[in-house]
């Protein structure tokens, strides 16, 4: 089914993807309507143009993809399924997300990541492939954050500044082998181990696959991992307690 | 009907703006265009443009646009202005009904110069002495509001959603170089024509989305230099804070943004050493003039516009050039519906201000 949205309000665009009969979805000329695919499963929707905030969110299993850029807060407490973005993302991608995948082709903005969370089979994992905004992971308490830099230049830092501010929990991987200014106290960077690597290989494969690019090449770099530090209160704080 | 400053409802906002760099005129529906799309950030109590170029045949008088309560008001400020100006030309700023556009105001329009004699026995610069004069009125004019007093730019403002704000000041009539626009969805204020966006003092004009924690330490500070908050809103002081830094301390724009969104104390310490006693020194004089929490805003200036978010980026704020256009929007869509097509599109970091103006020789 094909929908062309124009200026049509996110009320209607939404009410007709929710309805469709069909399971494959393709909404042409997307002009900024807000929550799409929320809270849906069971269906594909392809969108062309720009999708607006809360792209996603609460999603329960459908598939999105976008070609263009998505806004903010993509993904918003996403509980599972996937979202692709041929484009960069705006702030707040992946807030709370608590489940699925997020492939973001470009940047994201401030605060990705921002409090996703995990729970036994349920990881979130949210790939950027250029380069992330300032509090990357705030508050992260579980899940999986990948940044791959490609196609910055040396002098860019890949993440901007108070990254794993309030971290307690998950894994942020950094293709990079310049640690981050400033990280704060509750968060400790360490090489990957092989098991992360694996990790990591599968990701960046499914990013190769949904956007092109030579995977072997990419994983032949300098990754780090961040962690919350052991040390850390907040981590006992919030876990078996 | 309560008014702003008399009481306070514990925002969401829209914001966008077009400039074209080559000074060649945009009509005023792009900008209405390009607010539509963010409909659903405001909540129809306040809407507002601000066009620059619009008065080219009066380019070089005042251009007061007044809101008025009563005749009564009219009457006793047209004698203050005939007092202080020479009226050029006077006219109701046209207007068309809409449906959802109620209990408006007169709302007239004065292109005025100075009295020069006034000038001479005040001696004060004209923009010191105009400015003086639209904060005498307001202060002192029981329902006259001075809201736009720049030259040849105006603000159009009203309770409403901006695409209807649009239609009711017919601004498919105005060509310019740069418009912004604003979309009210008012937290703390209840949404009267005079505190709708932009606010503006000369050609300083402020469209804001945000909520500002600073706001009494800043109007504490303002209020010093003979500014007066009337209305209680925060975008009303951020307005003032530039005319103080910029028209009367000197200070340049970028050097604005480096107060008013100063970097972080332990981010200033990173910096080289000529920068770090430059942000140090900026940070030590005009401490007062720190704005804290949320806030995204768009400056229009005479041949310029200027964007900015918080340091932390707490809003939204997109830029975008296609050819000699530049636009910022707090969403992609809002520029997208008017340029689909863009050589390039970004978001600024927080605290970093982004500037455009009119090329050289370009009036």
């Amino acid at each position: 089914m094909k929908i062309t949205a124009n200026l049509m309000h996110f009320q209607e665009l939404n009410s007709q993807v929710r309805n469709a009969h069909d399971n494959v979805i393709i909404i042409d000329n997307c002009i900024g309507q807000r929550y799409i695919g929320s809270g849906l499963s069971g269906k594909k929707i392809t969108i062309n143009g720009t999708p607006g905030n809360a792209l996603g969110a609460y999603l329960d299993g459908a598939g999105i993809e976008v070609f263009g850029n998505a806004q903010d807060a993509t993904g918003d407490t996403m509980n599972e399924g996937e979202i692709i973005i041929h484009g960069s993302s705006g702030d707040a991608t992946g807030y709370a997300m608590r489940g699925g995948k997020i492939l973001v082709k470009g940047d994201a903005g401030y605060r990705a990541g921002i409090h996703m969370k995990a729970y036994e089979d349920k990881i979130p994992k949210l790939v950027i492939g250029g380069c992330a905004g300032s509090f990357l992971g705030e508050y992260q308490a579980g899940g999986v954050i990948l940044v791959l830099g490609i196609g910055k230049d040396d002098e860019t830092p890949i993440v901007g500044n108070f990254c794993g501010t309030g971290m307690h929990g998950g894994k942020i991987y950094l293709r990079t082998d310049k640690v981050p200014d400033r990280l704060p106290a509750q968060v400790a960077v360490s090489d990957p181990t092989d098991e992360d690597m694996e990790e990591i290989a599968a990701l960046v494969e499914e990013y190769c696959g949904s956007f092109g690019g030579d995977s072997k090449k990419i994983l032949k770099d300098k990754f780090l991992k961040l962690l919350p530090n052991t040390k850390n209160p907040y981590k006992r704080l919030y876990k078996n307690n | 009907m309560l008014k702003e400053g008399e009481i306070r409802i514990p925002s969401g906002c829209a914001i966008s703006g077009i400039f074209n760099k080559k000074g060649k005129p945009i009509n005023g529906q792009t900008i209405i265009d390009s607010i539509a799309t963010m409909h659903d950030r405001s909540n129809g109590l306040g809407g507002g443009f601000a066009g620059y170029g619009i008065y080219p045949q009066y380019k070089d008088a005042y251009a007061f646009h007044v809101f008025f309560d009563s005749t009564d008001s009219k009457i006793r400020c047209e004698k203050f202005l005939d007092n202080h100006f020479d009226v050029i030309n006077l006219s109701k700023i046209p207007t068309k009904k809409v449906p959802s556009i109620t209990n408006e105001p007169l709302i007239m329009r004065y292109f005025l110069n100075p009295l020069p004699n006034r000038l001479r026995e005040c001696q004060l610069g004209e923009d010191e002495y105009t400015a003086q004069c639209v904060i005498r009125i307001n202060t002192t004019i029981e329902g006259a509001y001075v809201f736009s007093s720049g030259k040849n730019m105006g603000v159009f403002k009203a309770v409403g959603f901006p695409e209807d704000v649009g239609e009711f000041y017919r601004l498919d009539e105005y060509d310019g170089y740069c418009w912004t626009a604003h979309g009210r969805y008012p937290t703390n204020t209840p949404g009267w024509w005079g505190g709708a966006h932009p606010f503006a003092l000369l050609d300083y004009s402020i469209v804001h989305n945000g909520e500002i924690s600073s706001y009494d330490a800043n109007r504490r500070f303002i209020e010093m230099y003979g500014y007066k908050c009337t209305l209680l809103t925060d975008t009303e002081v951020i307005t003032y804070i530039i005319d103080f830094l910029n028209r009367k301390q000197k200070l340049t724009l970028e050097e604005v943004a480096d107060v008013i969104a100063a970097p972080f104390w332990d981010t200033i310490d990173q910096l080289e050493p000529a920068k770090r006693e430059k942000l140090t020194y900026l940070r030590n004089a005009f401490s007062s003039l720190l704005v804290t929490g949320p806030f995204s805003i768009l400056l229009g200036f005479k041949g310029g516009m200027m964007a900015l978010n918080d340091r932390l980026k707490l809003r939204s704020m997109v830029i975008a050039e296609k050819g000699d256009t530049v636009y910022a929007a707090s969403e992609e869509c809002a520029i997208r519906v008017i340029q689909p097509e863009l050589d390039k599109i970004w978001s600024p970091k927080g605290g970093e201000a982004f500037i455009v103006t009119l090329e050289e020789g370009i009036e």
